[in-house]
């Protein structure tokens, strides 16, 4: 037994989209957190894992070109790497663009020159196809570092990182410094007297007077050039032919918003589809489930009040929430995973970029979008990756304009009911196309909102826009699976169960706490009756979506919940038996519109609201993303529900 | 010797950066993209709506707004001695 060091730091940096992600998961497995950088919303992930030669803290920072720049994320590794947190650092690169790496390269080098430090030269696989041919140790002796040529989607290989972390103790000998031209130098010279600080503080400091930047960055690129040179015996070229085919049809001119448009209503054809089957499985289950903690009660003689709470309170509506939930989500999450890392999504913001921006917004705003489907809460935190603070916050106090999963079973199921005729071998594509169309919906009002908050509350013109759009890739999908369901779906279903439990003792407390004959659900419900009907509710259904502030997926649950309380319900949930329920309260197809579209657009559930805060740090804001969808969802529902009337 | 910028390159067609006339914030961007004199640009795309463009340089593909890639001054291959 070798007596237990402590673990060595590592940080692992690197551009966007040169599979920094697939290096850190490779290494740490499932031995990982994410978090957020102090101070900053900067998303941070740290791992540990152990090698042959001792146990090191993987730090992964933000993805990004320069350390130059200014924003967030840039400062967050700048800083990071100035300080002596890290006592080595990794840097992943991406060997079909090697030159621009090495600029990244070369600015680490010299922040730190007596750090140990490492070259993970990646998608060497992915090179080689191109008809790029490099020398890892060529690259070594141009840069005076180990560099580790590798595939990192290869777990085998990542073998080779760890020894070669292992051997890497003693900083490098004679990393190559960048020079600059000898006025540069002699300027860097005079502020390092000047101002007493290191030359890597003279040189940012220089780099960011106008008279310097293009001569520094030119200087930097220049000998990021010379050594990728030194390194590649073959160039290859940038955009493989089979890219620019699928690039001609996803980003075509005719092709690209028809493909878009079947690539999401196919999603969704399989969300809905897929999901009917374990959805009525998980049901029956927790019906059993139910059966059993019922008889386990009666049998230790547990009261039949208490039986009631736990049996039809709590545990049925954590089931209707699990059995609703979990298998869309089990479904979506993982196709638009395989999307994220196929590299589609990218073409998606580079499609919708031109919209957005006559919308005086940003295209990554789509991305945001995006993540909206899969949850809200999710789509405002990634609103991140949004430069310009103004384009910022109009994605993210438009995102709960697109369901989320949390309200994709609530419109499938009345769609399913109400909209779809019965029992036809067409109706999971019907449905699916009704879904699309309300999504349309939801992306058409998205765009309205942010134009008009682009004229009125937030004014101004669409900043300055760069996108990569990095090569197509195949996605690994025992990793899309394990990431897709741990980071996604267990996250949203925990947090969705967590309120469930809760919001189902209230509700049954409302449902059986009583005066005057009536429960207190009933008398909240006939108090918000009459504004209800204005917009083609009733009481019971808005009571519903106001208690079902906590999560989204529970509405339908507490609005069957309560008319069953009124004494119509008997059995388990099936859509076969929520039809008579609903129809015996006055639902037509007039009154499910309405719900569906109150459904897309009123307040967001309250998780995403506290992300809005979390986000923005303002309650003004916060308040805002609540008002505005609420506001449309009245004055649409109200419309659609005098128009009903108008023809009834 | 004709001077043109990055927008005015049709998809296919190559160029050589000159100069920048971005203002700070964009010039920084641009800069670490690899947009100095002397680098060859290829336009190799529109989307839909013809405007970003998709560009080639040091192996990657950046879209760039036509707003943005007016101040990105180039010189045309085809023009080149």
């Amino acid at each position: 037994m070798t007596p237990t060091k402590p673990c060595r730091t590592v940080a692992l940096a690197g551009n966007p989209n040169v599979g920094k992600s697939t290096v850190f998961n490779g290494l740490t497995g499932l031995r990982q957190h994410t978090g957020n950088w102090p101070g900053k919303t900067v998303e941070t992930a740290t791992g540990q894992f152990q090698t042959p030669g001792g146990c090191y803290i993987l730090v992964d920072l933000p993805g990004t070109y320069s350390l130059l720049a200014h924003s967030a994320e840039e400062e967050v590794a700048r800083d990071y790497l100035c300080s002596n947190a890290a006592d080595a650092v990794i840097v992943v690169c991406d060997a079909t663009c090697l030159e621009r790496n090495l600029n990244l390269v070369l600015q680490i080098i010299e922040l730190a020159p007596d750090r140990p430090m490492l070259v993970c030269l990646n998608l060497m696989d992915e090179a080689a196809r191109k008809g790029i041919a490099l020398s890892p140790e060529a690259l070594s002796r141009a840069l005076g570092l180990p560099v580790v040529g590798l595939s990192a989607r290869r777990p085998r290989e990542l073998a080779r990182l760890t020894a070669a972390l292992d051997a890497l103790i003693a900083p490098p000998a004679a990393p190559t410094l960048p020079r600059y031209p000898d006025d540069i130098e002699a300027a860097i010279a005079a502020e390092m007297a000047a101002a007493s600080c290191p030359r890597r503080q003279a040189l940012l400091t220089l780099s960011h007077d106008p008279a310097y930047t293009d001569r520094i960055a030119a200087a930097l690129i220049a000998q990021a050039e010379s050594i990728a040179h030194a390194a590649c015996a073959a160039p290859g070229c940038g955009y493989a032919p089979a890219d620019r085919r699928i690039d001609r049809i996803v980003t075509g001119r005719f092709t690209a918003y028809p493909v878009m448009l079947v690539l999401l209503a196919g999603i969704l054809w399989l969300t809905v589809q897929g999901a009917n089957y374990p959805s009525a499985w998980l049901s029956s289950l927790f019906g059993v489930l139910e059966e059993l903690l019922s008889r386990g009660l009666s049998a230790i003689g547990a009261p039949a009040w208490l039986r009631s709470l736990l049996g039809e309170g709590i545990l049925r509506t954590l089931g209707q929430v699990v059995s609703v939930m979990l298998p869309p989500m089990a479904i979506f999450f993982p196709l638009f995973t395989l999307l994220e890392d196929a590299g589609f999504l990218p073409r998606i913001a580079y499609n919708l970029d031109r919209p957005f921006c006559a919308c005086r917004a940003c295209g990554k705003q789509a991305l945001t979008m995006c993540m909206g489907f899969g949850c809200n809460a999710v789509g405002v935190s990634g609103c991140r990756i949004i430069d310009s603070p103004r384009e910022r916050l109009l994605a993210q106090l438009t995102n709960s304009l697109v369901p989320c999963n949390g309200r994709f079973p609530t419109l499938i199921a009345l769609i399913t009911l109400f909209l779809v005729g019965g029992g036809g071998r067409w109706d999971g594509l019907a449905a699916a196309l009704w879904l699309t169309a309300f999504i349309l919906l939801g992306i058409l009002a998205t765009f309205g909102m942010t134009r008009l908050l682009s004229a009125s509350l937030l004014r101004g013109m669409p900043s300055a826009f760069t996108l990569e759009l990095p090569p197509y890739r195949p996605p690994k999908l025992g990793q899309v699976l394990v990431r897709s369901v741990l980071d996604r779906t267990l996250f949203v279903l925990g947090r969705a169960a967590a309120v469930a439990a809760p919001a189902g003792l209230l509700i049954w407390l409302l449902a059986n706490c009583s005066f005057g004959g009536t429960s207190l659900l009933g008398h909240l419900a006939a108090f918000l009756d009459p504004a209800a009907r204005l917009i083609g509710l009733d009481g019971v259904i808005l009571l519903g979506f106001i208690l079902g502030t906590p999560a989204n997926e529970i509405v339908l649950p507490i609005i069957v919940m309560t008319y069953a309380a009124e004494g119509q319900m008997d059995g388990a949930l099936s859509l076969d038996a929520l039809r008579p329920l609903l129809t015996a309260h006055g639902w037509d197809a007039g009154r499910a519109l309405c719900v569906m579209l109150f459904s897309l657009f009123h307040w967001p559930c309250a998780t995403t609201l506290l992300t809005v805060r979390r986000e923005t740090g303002s309650w003004r804001q916060t308040a805002l993303a609540a008002a505005l969808p609420t506001a449309l969802g009245v004055a649409v529902c109200a419309a659609v529900n005098l128009l009903f009337h108008l023809m009834v | 010797m004709q001077k043109r910028s990055l927008c005015d390159l049709a998809p296919g067609e190559r160029g050589t950066v000159t100069a920048l006339t971005a203002d700070a914030g964009m010039r920084r961007r641009l800069l670490d993209i690899g947009f100095i004199p002397g680098t060859p640009v290829t336009c190799i795309g529109r989307s839909p709506f013809g405007d970003p463009a998709a560009y080639l340089i040091r192996g990657t593909v950046i879209a760039i707004r036509k707003k943005d890639g007016r101040t990105v001054r180039l010189d045309r291959e085809a023009n080149r001695p």
